[in-house]
């Protein structure tokens, strides 16, 4: 067990630093344009304020992803389903309140409506995590990667079948729910789309902050302790079930958190988004972020959403009559490469080698200067 | 032992009362459609032989869990080789006769889906067996995602028609008894899934080598003192995991139009079906596929088809929570093992 030590502490500012820096440079160019300059430009067309955006909201649900992978590893294959959940209780409540449930329209058309259904996906995410999550997570081994995978197929095939309803439109099936409005905070609206980009990115560092606190909190030492081993972990008097559901339950919120804001960002939805291949790929970007790194979080994603913007746009013209989803090859041989020679991720991966190679160089000539010394 | 075996029933057949109460709803929903006896009867026969692919699928999820403590998602693309290899053999000219021509192909297909898994397993897994199984059950997921996408690359996003194996064309001879309707391909998918039962049987029972898995399987530490080589095991058992996929997708593909996502869908189903089973025993998993088939397609067939999977991971999900070990209480052994490894 790492106790929050100085190099940790002089790790996490530039960590800050360099996050801030990159977000406020790639925001200021996007936003102001200066000289005529734009992110698209600087990409060759790759890469837009609205990929930065993409990546802010998924660094929302990373960061609980890792948490509850790489601290309390546990393995979820259905994080989708939450993510899933919070965007379509955002775009049915904003848009469909009124008939479903019968809330008077001044009501649903008032500003703060849509915050209120952003905290009601979450409680709702969160109570659905924990309930499942307790007992489940009292087993050992891999279980919850099983239930979770169930669950992010039931909730993927609930969203396409528009709930297993014959005559009311719940969920728009295959079409999705569109009309889905801007967020406003009284009469300021969060749109055009810098205003969105500092606001996701802004709660983005809220949430990284959130989880860089959690770890080092009680509960944080807590998980480590259960990662380490479990039953050790019990022997100190960790109550390790719960320890792991509450866990589950807060990356289980933060995946609604970013649905919402999907959901909003985007003003549709439709439930290929939340299917297990994209439960798959956030399992991926954990990995090549790190699982036990709320730094990775950002990184993570960035890596594989510029990764796949780059395939897509010049795969086909390598590959001839090469449709999009090529870049699944990718995702499985970036995924078995770095579980197999980099399971920490390639942050944390390519630092530890750096700094072991950095020690070895120095030891090496120490060695020759004394072997030198001594030999004539 | 004998009281805990008594204890073990009651505790099977109250987890099979709970899921028969949910025979009630379905009835009802059945009446509603003005579904006599007869619908009913159909619907549990095709449920049956999807549930028998199921089940081979299965059996190829408890041969890896069982020797190495993984839960191999790969073995979806296992099963997706299997069919579209099969197919393309199929389609290439030969001078054999055409039923020649078709095992020939099938036989092939399952030789090298055999020699693709056990080139996985050395290329995959053996570099990163002292990782924790967590992170090698990352591994496959990695490997089914490539191969889906190598599937794409090779045989592009068409779906294929296969022959059915009796007639050779794409209409199925059909027996009609009693009012039923019945495939003959589906003869074809019971019969190999009972052939694959007897003959692991077999093989588990009594060869040296199915002995000696058997012994991994028991305690690995243990296995390694009386000279069993566990790696050699691990190579086995993803070879022969494959070879029984293999052979799944071979038999499905008359019926279903192969294409390379196939594996997904089936792998899953696959994947609960050996759940069902308490993940560590054979026959076990031939229970849960052919009960994970009759359930989802009776549900399916009151309600609404595209809501089938559905019933099958709420079935995976009530598994879990009240009964882990599996339908015969066989499981208890894994969950505890598999934690052990894992500290």
């Amino acid at each position: 067990m790492k106790a929050p030590d100085q190099n940790e502490s002089k790790q996490n500012l530039i960590g800050w630093i360099v996050l801030a820096a990159l977000v406020g440079l790639l925001g200021w160019i996007g936003i102001t344009r200066p000289f005529g300059l734009e992110v698209a430009d600087l990409t060759a067309g790759m890469v837009t304020l609205d990929t930065l955006i993409r990546i802010g909201i998924l660094t929302i649900l990373l960061v609980g992803l890792n948490l509850l992978m790489g601290y309390a590893g546990q393995v979820s294959l259905g994080h989708a389903a939450f993510y899933g959940v919070g965007a379509y209780m955002s775009a049915i409540l904003t848009t469909r309140a009124g008939n479903l449930l019968g809330i008077s329209g001044s009501v649903v058309g008032s500003w703060w409506w849509p915050w209120l259904v952003i905290v009601v996906g979450m409680v709702f995410s969160g109570s659905l995590a924990y309930l499942i999550g307790r007992p489940i997570l009292r087993l050992k081994g891999h279980y919850l990667a099983m239930a979770t995978l169930g669950l992010g197929i039931m909730f993927f095939i609930l969203f396409r079948e528009n709930l297993g309803f014959q005559g009311q439109h719940i969920t728009g099936a295959f079409d999705g729910i569109p009309g889905i409005p801007r967020l406003r905070i009284a009469g300021f609206e969060i749109w055009p789309i810098s205003r969105y980009y500092i606001f996701v990115w802004l709660l983005a560092m809220l949430v990284i902050a959130f989880g860089l606190n959690l770890i080092n909190s009680r509960t944080g030492r807590a998980l480590r302790a259960i990662h380490g081993s479990e039953v050790a972990a019990r022997a100190m008097g960790v109550d390790v079930a719960t320890y792991k559901a509450r866990i589950f339950a807060i990356s289980a919120i933060l995946a609604s958190l970013a649905g919402s804001l999907y959901a909003h960002f985007q003003a549709s939805v439709s439930p290929i988004p939340f299917s297990f291949v994209a439960s798959l790929e956030l399992v991926v970007m954990s990995a090549v972020g790190g699982l036990s790194s709320i730094w990775g979080a950002p990184f993570g994603v960035a890596f594989i959403l510029i990764i796949r913007e780059i395939l897509r746009s010049r795969l086909r013209q390598v590959l001839q009559g090469a449709s999009g989803e090529h870049e699944i090859i990718f995702y499985g041989l970036v995924l078995i490469l770095i579980m197999i020679f980099m399971p920490e991720g390639i942050t944390v991966g390519v630092l530890n080698r750096w700094r072991s190679w950095r020690s070895r160089e120095r030891e090496d000539a120490a060695l020759t200067a004394s072997s030198g010394a001594g030999g004539d | 032992m004998n009281r805990t075996r008594s204890d073990n029933l009651l505790r099977t057949a109250r987890f099979v009362a709970v899921l028969l109460l949910f025979a009630i709803p379905v009835v009802y929903l059945g009446i509603q459609r003005n579904y006599g006896v007869l619908q009913f009867a159909q619907l549990a026969l095709d449920g049956l032989r999807g549930g028998a692919i199921y089940a081979l699928i299965a059996m190829g999820f408890v041969m890896v869990f069982n020797v190495t403590g993984i839960i191999n998602f790969a073995q979806g693309a296992f099963v997706m080789l299997g069919g579209m290899l099969t197919v393309t053999f199929y389609q290439m000219e030969s001078s054999l006769p055409d039923r020649l021509h078709l095992i020939a192909s099938a036989v092939l297909a399952v030789i090298i889906t055999t020699l693709i898994g056990i080139l996985i397993e050395r290329l995959t897994i053996y570099p990163a067996r002292k990782s924790s199984t967590l992170t090698l059950i990352i591994i496959t997921v990695g490997v089914y995602i490539a191969m889906q996408g190598l599937g794409l690359l090779v045989w592009g996003a068409k779906a294929y028609v296969f022959p059915a194996f009796t007639t050779l064309a794409m209409t199925d001879h059909v027996f009609r008894w009693f009012g039923l309707v019945i495939k003959a391909q589906s003869f074809w998918i019971w019969g190999s899934m009972i052939l694959v039962l007897v003959l692991l049987a077999y093989f588990f029972e009594r060869t040296l080598l199915g002995k000696a898995m058997r012994a991994c399987s028991v305690n690995r530490h243990g296995a390694r003192l009386v000279g069993i080589g566990a790696e050699r095991m691990s190579l086995l058992a993803f070879g022969m995991a494959a070879a029984v996929g293999a052979i799944g997708g071979i038999v499905v593909s008359p019926i279903l139009r192969p294409s390379y996502d196939m594996g997904l869908s089936l792998g899953l189903k696959g994947f609960v079906a050996a759940i069902l089973g308490g993940l560590v025993s054979t026959p076990g998993a031939v229970l849960g596929g052919l009960l994970l088939g009759f359930l989802e397609n009776v549900a399916a067939g009151v309600t609404k088809a595209g809501m089938k999977d559905i019933y099958a991971f709420i079935l995976l999900i009530l598994t879990l929570l009240f009964r882990p070990q599996g339908l015969l209480g066989v499981g208890k052994t894994a969950v505890e093992s598999s934690s052990e490894d894992q500290g």
